[in-house]
């Protein structure tokens, strides 16, 4: 007699990475324990000043969904974020803000600038608006558009987990990021 | 019997005579132009005369005319009479590489951020303003921006072109 219970045949597992497995343990490098973790559980604190916000809330809505990526808690704070994702125009004004929030930030920390403005100041070339926020603040992903759709926040988002997944333990320590942090006069 | 723009002309010229000129009428505002250093003087005569009673100011910005030599900087006030409801616009000429206009915080207190807004784009010194910095702009801004002495865009850009948005260009 069949089991009355339907089993959801469907759930997506995340691969199992490389490693030695044998009776009773399993062996694998800390880098990449720790990135399948990470990656998945992107926690990202939303910077939204315009429009590209508007185009992120329905990213985070029932349709797109963000959360399927383990970026389920959203916080408009620093702590325990590990994902600043700049959405919308930056004024020169807000660009020590955005630095503010950026430098709160523990590391290991990322950024995505989403939309034109964040990357680059957009349509905005005029002397209040900060022509791009790598400017003051380092930058991992640049998403194009004018706004981005959905798709384009979520692909943004998945280049972020492939940095994430991917990143040695000790980038963070090397000679090459430091330079960078202090090129951003980031102790 | 209200207030009209010829009574009012009447009176600004038996007190003030030369001082104010170019009295004109555009869109039935009564608009002229006072000497530098008497601005506030007009003004105070405006905000106490009994008839006049102006002592509402709706706006005070410049405006930049670069041909002008030697009045390159035009602050313009913008006051009210509430109880007549009738309205003048008050015009200051001040060069631009001297930019000093009496500040009329004393007689209006909404003049101190209108003040710090001019300031702020043009560049105009209201000689004893109280805290004149800026305002919308950032402290570190070494220029004022509304004023016409920066190059136009050039038109043959193509690097911030709708293209480059994603819109338009194709269907």
């Amino acid at each position: 007699m069949a089991r009355p219970v339907q089993y959801n045949t469907n759930v997506k597992m995340v691969e199992i990475p490389e490693g030695y497995s044998g009776e009773g343990f399993y062996a694998t490098s800390f880098d990449k324990a720790i990135g399948l973790a990470r990656k998945n559980s992107i926690w990202p604190l939303p910077f939204a000043t315009s429009c590209c916000g508007i185009e992120f809330m329905a990213t985070m809505a029932a349709t797109y969904d963000l959360a399927r990526f383990g970026a389920e808690r959203m916080a408009f704070t620093p702590r325990q974020c590990d994902l600043l994702m700049v959405m919308g125009t930056i004024s020169k004004k807000m660009g020590p803000i955005v630095r503010q929030v950026y430098l709160q930030m523990a590391e290991p920390r990322w950024v995505m600038a989403v939309g034109a403005c964040a990357c680059s100041g957009g349509i905005f070339d005029t002397y209040s608006v900060l022509q791009g926020i790598d400017q003051v603040i380092p930058v991992d992903v640049y998403v194009p558009g004018c706004p981005p759709r959905p798709e384009g926040i979520i692909d943004g988002f998945m280049k972020i987990q492939q940095l994430v997944g991917n990143e040695s333990l000790r980038r963070r320590n090397s000679d090459r990021y430091k330079e960078l942090m202090e090129s951003y006069g980031i102790k | 019997m209200s207030l009209t723009n010829e009574r009012i002309q009447q009176r600004l010229t038996e007190k003030f005579g030369d001082v104010l000129t170019g009295f004109e009428e555009p869109f039935g505002m009564l608009t002229f132009t006072a000497q530098k250093d008497y601005n506030l003087k007009v003004m105070q005569f405006l905000f106490d005369d009994e008839e006049l009673r102006f002592r509402f100011l709706t706006d005070i910005t410049a405006v930049h005319y670069p041909e002008r030599k030697g009045e390159e900087l035009c602050v313009v006030y913008h006051l009210h009479n509430f109880v007549d409801n009738v309205r003048l616009r008050l015009k200051v000429y001040t060069p631009v590489a001297a930019p000093k206009v009496f500040t009329a915080t004393s007689l209006y207190e909404s003049a101190n951020w209108m003040e710090r807004e001019t300031y702020d784009f043009f560049g105009v010194d209201f000689v004893g303003h109280p805290n004149l910095i800026r305002v919308l702009n950032v402290d570190e801004m070494t220029y004022f921006p509304m004023r016409k002495e920066f190059p136009l865009e050039d038109p043959m850009r193509t690097d911030k072109d709708d293209e480059m948005f994603g819109r338009g260009g194709h269907f």
